[in-house]
């Protein structure tokens, strides 16, 4: 029964092509069987919206007069990058604000501009003979940037872990407020919604994917950062601890404030809450098994972050279905479990790229590269050595 | 047995009246201070829950009443706005008493009785979408 990208693509353009999320479809499956459901529809979509740390947008703000070449930069007191062309710079999602500290960073000067807000640029330069001005303190919004876009290095981790913490201090981390000795667990994953979880050899997700990025129409750029497609996998070869990753890029004016989210952690730091949308064709009956997985079926590894060092210890692991249901067992305690990753922006964002192929005529992108497979690459250590020793 | 929650005003002058011993010796009420303001010489607040008989208890909110102390319903303390909420469900993995869950859908419920105010859901907002206002 296999279909290929241009057979789905066509049906998409005449406006036939049956799209499901993944959700929907893992209940067509648990009903009509695998083979029927993957006969039956052409498009699955996952959706995600969780907090994504390596996230930032490149801005062009265009020339003043006379012009300046901008090294320090600030945005509504946040540092930018000023390694790149005069009037170029990368602000990240995690920077810090210079006077509000992490309750404001990077993340929320990108959703001020989003909400169409204006925002106080101030920079110096050097004053060089091309670029004479030294120092420059205006107002800008997104409608007056030249171009704007998100590059986000690392989005859509496949899995990620269940964090405990055994010890006997509170830890404020990434993954949020850890009660001492085993007192809840906080878990960041859409489970099946998730789009890397879906399709876990990164058959059709690749390279070039059209994808949701903020809302708005984006792309795969590249492998994410940290990719570990060589990560332990279940009976279904789906990573059962953090492994694949994605760079996306996508217009930032294109974006929506609906789909993008500042966040602060307490005494941890600034991040965002990016929605991920990926669509995947049912391409045969192998992709669809692994679209047709539910909560019950998708497995994450806990981990005490109660000690603090690269490799810790992991205590077990459970299904999505077993968190989700608000308490997992734990060394032989019941322990009370609460999400990081929002399941309705995910189920959102999931219905919203269906509406857009169903609708709107969105086609799919067959990789133009594939992203490094299982086996292909072991994730890198970084070691602590002096010059002498290398 | 009733429980109800209420939310106290003292003037200055009243500020250092003992009176959860009051409540327990002359009303045999079970006083839970939930939080409190109080500093001497100044107008003090605290959040009281009390359980008893409920004649009981509208016996000691009219003793409080009349030491001056005004006595209000607590209400509406903890604020969750709900245009900054995305809805990630992280404040219900530190509500011990559970006032804050997550329904079949993964929409937040948030109980208000069962909150204790102890503000752990206020420091663990990524939006900072819960405030106390006490």
């Amino acid at each position: 029964m296999a279909k290929s990208w241009e057979e789905i693509n066509a049906r998409i353009a005449s406006g036939e092509a049956v799209v499901m999320t993944a959700e929907e479809f893992g209940a067509l499956a648990a009903d009509e069987g695998v083979s029927a459901a993957a006969r039956k529809v052409d498009v699955v979509t996952t959706g995600t919206f969780g907090p994504m740390c390596s996230t930032g947008a490149f801005l062009n703000f265009g020339h003043s007069d006379p012009p300046i070449k901008m090294g320090e930069i600030t945005l509504n007191d946040v540092p930018a990058s000023g390694g790149l062309a005069a009037v170029d710079t990368y602000i990240g999602a995690t920077e810090p604000s210079r006077t509000k500290g992490i309750e404001y960073g990077g993340a929320h000067v990108i959703e001020d501009l989003l909400r169409g807000r204006a925002v106080h640029l101030k920079a110096t330069g050097p004053g060089t003979d091309c670029y004479p001005r030294t120092e420059i303190d205006t107002w800008v919004t997104l409608e007056d940037l030249n171009q704007a876009y998100f590059f986000n290095p690392r989005n859509a981790y496949q899995n990620y872990a269940v964090a405990v913490n055994t010890g006997d201090q509170a830890l404020y981390t990434y993954l949020g407020t850890l009660l001492p000795r085993l007192s809840n667990a906080t878990y960041c994953s859409a489970g099946a919604l998730s789009p890397l979880l879906n399709d876990p050899t990164y058959r059709t997700i690749g390279v070039g994917s059209r994808i949701f990025v903020a809302g708005a129409a984006g792309y795969v750029a590249w492998e994410g950062t940290q990719h570990n497609p060589h990560q332990d996998r279940d009976e279904h070869g789906v990573p059962v601890k953090p492994a694949g990753t994605l760079a996306v890029i996508a217009d930032l004016k294109a974006a929506s404030p609906e789909y993008f989210s500042a966040a602060t952690f307490t005494k941890y730091g600034v991040s965002a809450f990016v929605g991920i949308g990926v669509p995947i064709p049912v391409l045969d009956e192998e992709i669809a098994e692994t679209l047709a997985l539910t909560d019950a079926d998708l497995k994450a590894t806990i981990f005490d972050y109660g000690v603090q060092r690269r490799s810790r210890p992991a205590l077990g692991q459970v299904s999505y279905a077993q968190l989700r249901s608000g308490s997992i067992e734990v060394e032989g305690k019941t322990v009370p479990t609460g999400p990081i990753s929002s399941l309705p922006k995910a189920r959102a964002i999931a219905a919203e790229l269906k509406r857009w192929i169903a609708q709107e005529k969105f086609t799919l992108a067959a990789p133009l590269q594939q992203l490094p497979q299982p086996g292909s690459q072991a994730f890198k250590p970084l070691e602590i050595r002096t010059e002498e020793a290398i | 047995m009733a429980r109800r929650r209420l939310d106290l005003t003292f003037p200055p002058s009243q500020a250092t009246k003992p009176i959860a011993y009051h409540l327990v010796k002359d009303f045999d009420l079970t006083p839970n201070i939930l939080r409190a303001q109080i500093q001497p010489g100044q107008q003090g607040r605290m959040l009281l829950e009390v359980v008893g008989p409920r004649e009981a208890i509208d016996a000691g909110v009219a003793f409080l009443a009349g030491e001056g102390i005004e006595v209000l319903p607590a209400a509406s303390d903890i604020c969750l706005d709900e245009d900054q909420c995305v809805t990630c469900g992280l404040c219900t993995a530190v509500c011990k008493p559970g006032a804050l869950t997550l329904d079949n859908d993964s929409k937040l419920v948030f109980d208000k009785d069962k909150c204790v105010y102890c503000e752990a859901c206020v420091v663990a907002c990524p939006r900072r979408a819960i405030t106390l206002r006490f």
